[in-house]
């Protein structure tokens, strides 16, 4: 067993993440998710903003892979552009909220006292609200557009990263190792940034894993009710709520992006579950050894 | 075995004076540490004995103030760190350095052995470039470790050769003061004695003071010049190495020698034991009198009133007790 897990630990991180079943799922799907939302006006069939009202309302079919919306728009190219603004929203909120949280979480660890009340007590009321609350409540502040959701859902996503970013500096600042920097003559700098940062990577990778589906979905959200982005620019959101009229007429509208969130959601939480239990020495163990 | 003079005219590598460490906790104050006194010489080292328990790690993280005292002074090469900021501290830190007990902690495990010897001279800018890496060459091959180690990880590493990084790094800055906590405890016996050995001979070779803080009496017997007993956080009794072996006075220290095997079967069968009841006191709550009054074979009355001073014992070598059944003249109470 001992020798099992020494083997375990000496296996390069990408080998271990590459045998994790939810990894290998999740990873794939967001992998694709990633690929077509940069690629989407080369994949892409029709022009998703244009309307074509002789086609309208049509089902999947040869000529329209998912079928055709109220306005006769393509519902592939609509459901292909959308994932790419999903994809955009995910990964600069979570970039923001890293920028943002990971500094505070650091210095309040290290610092503690007066800083770290500060910066507790004001994560402590921000995780008071309900994340997606939270995310509607600034964006309806900031006005509707795909910036001021991205920075709506960004600023709602801090309070976790600091969290997480703080209870690790909480955890490593005590090891020896940190000990020794401060003995060796270091300061706050060499301790939070050569040691504490760079072992905290693993908990701050989940922690971005589970930040990017957060963010897919509050952006659907968001566009639903209008406060992202804005039609006809399309987004899964945007599509979900053009389709509330037509969800007997035309299921199909409502369907596929439905799909299309529940797919790109459940990739990215695959993911980051599996990114955890590789990460973690102490998590559970899934799949055979 | 070189003794330190009685009155050395150069200050201490290290000069604890009343070091007090409370620790608050729900429910009281744990009095980890309550006035430990005691110096190291230059180029002496000096074995800090006691169970677990009893504060002699937390006297060493108070001497190189990774621990902030609650009271007493902390003196290293004459300069007063007591109440030094963190900041203010930064540069005095190349006058003293420690070595932890467990290596696999000690180390960051995302380093390489190269970038941890160097981190101390980096971050005093003791060296850079091609300088750098010819002094932690140089480190390295002076703890034993081939040239290669430079660019493993910690891991990669088995647990004395770890302790030997470890050791690198502490030397590195030629610190006048070493304070080593328990730095073979967590090693395999095999492998203790190697770096004991290493540790001693570059002891010898660099000259510099060290607190050796250990529960290991062999170990200490081995490396330190003198030896300070620590009970419940309290000096019991302080002596040259040799002298504290051949003639234990406080009835601690007799039964703390008592505890190690003689390998000498014959010996092992004859020789009286001094065998302690219970467990050492909690910190948070040190019994009156005599802290180890409880467990004392020889305790009476007034052990159980009047805590004893530390007292300086007549004769040619400088030792001191604290127990009130050791005589004026130094004679042990019988056990």
């Amino acid at each position: 067993m001992n020798t099992q897990l020494a083997a375990g630990r000496d296996t390069p991180l990408w080998r271990r993440l590459a045998g994790n079943g939810p990894v290998l799922a999740g990873g794939t799907v967001a992998v694709v998710f990633v690929l077509a939302a940069a690629a989407a006006p080369l994949l892409a069939p029709y022009d998703p903003a244009r309307a074509d009202f002789q086609a309208a309302l049509q089902g999947p079919g040869w000529s329209h892979w998912l079928g055709t919306d109220d306005l006769g728009r393509d519902q592939l190219s609509r459901v292909i552009h959308g994932a790419r603004a999903s994809m955009q929203v995910g990964v600069l909120a979570v970039v923001l909220a890293f920028l943002v949280g990971v500094p505070l979480g650091l210095v309040a660890g290290y610092y503690e006292r007066f800083t770290d009340s500060v910066v507790s007590r004001v994560t402590d009321t921000l995780l008071a609200f309900p994340f997606l609350v939270l995310a509607v409540g600034l964006a309806a502040v900031l006005g509707p557009s795909l910036l001021n959701a991205t920075i709506a859902i960004g600023v709602s996503l801090v309070p976790q990263v600091v969290r997480v970013a703080r209870a690790e500096t909480l955890r490593l600042k005590h090891l020896d190792y940190v000990q020794a920097a401060l003995a060796s003559g270091g300061g706050p700098g060499t301790v939070l940034f050569r040691h504490v940062l760079p072992n905290a990577t693993s908990a701050l990778l989940v922690q971005a894993t589970v930040g990017i589906p957060a963010a897919i979905i509050s952006e659907a959200l968001l566009s639903f009710l209008g406060l992202g982005v804005q039609p006809p620019d399309p987004s899964l959101g945007v599509m979900l709520s053009g389709a509330q009229p037509y969800i007997a007429a035309a299921p199909w509208m409502a369907v596929f992006p439905g799909i299309a969130i529940v797919a790109a959601t459940l990739a990215f939480n695959l993911l980051g579950d599996g990114v955890r239990d590789v990460l973690d020495p102490k998590g559970p163990k899934r799949g055979g050894r | 075995m070189t003794h330190a003079p009685s009155a050395p005219v150069a200050p201490s590598a290290l000069e604890l004076d009343g070091l007090v460490r409370h620790f608050a906790v729900r429910g009281g104050t744990v009095r980890a540490v309550d006035g430990v006194s005691l110096a190291v010489a230059r180029g002496e080292v000096l074995g800090l004995v006691g169970e677990s328990g009893s504060g002699k790690s937390t006297v060493g993280q108070c001497a190189v103030r990774l621990d902030r005292p609650t009271e007493g002074t902390v003196r290293v090469d004459g300069t007063d760190i007591t109440r030094l900021s963190r900041r203010a501290l930064r540069p005095l830190r190349r006058g003293f350095h420690l070595v932890f007990q467990d290596p696999s902690a000690s180390l960051d495990p995302r380093m390489t052995v190269e970038r941890i010897v160097a981190e101390p001279l980096r971050l005093h800018r003791l060296a850079h470039g091609e300088e750098l890496q010819g002094r932690v060459s140089e480190l390295l091959r002076l703890v034993g470790l081939r040239p290669e180690s430079a660019r493993r990880r910690p891991h990669e590493l088995s647990g004395g050769q770890r302790q030997r990084v470890s050791l690198a790094r502490a030397l590195s800055v030629e610190p006048r003061l070493l304070v080593a906590d328990e730095p073979t405890s967590a090693l395999d016996v095999s492998v203790q004695a190697a770096v004991l050995n290493l540790f001693s001979d570059l002891q010898r070779d660099r000259g510099f003071g060290c607190l050796f803080i250990t529960h290991d009496l062999s170990a200490v017997e081995f490396v330190a010049d003198r030896i300070a007993v620590m009970y419940l956080g309290e000096i019991v009794e302080q002596a040259p190495t040799a002298d504290l072996f051949a003639s234990p006075r406080h009835p601690y220290t007799a039964a703390l020698l008592s505890a190690v095997p003689v390998p000498d079967p014959a010996v092992e069968r004859s020789r009286r034991r001094v065998v302690l009841q219970g467990d050492p006191p909690s910190p948070l709550a040190p019994p009156a009198g005599c802290r180890f009054h409880e467990r004392c074979p020889a305790a009476v009355d007034r052990c159980r009133v009047e805590p004893p001073a530390l007292r300086t014992l007549p004769g040619p070598v400088p030792r001191q007790v604290a127990c009130h059944r050791v005589d004026e003249d130094g004679t042990p109470p019988q056990l």
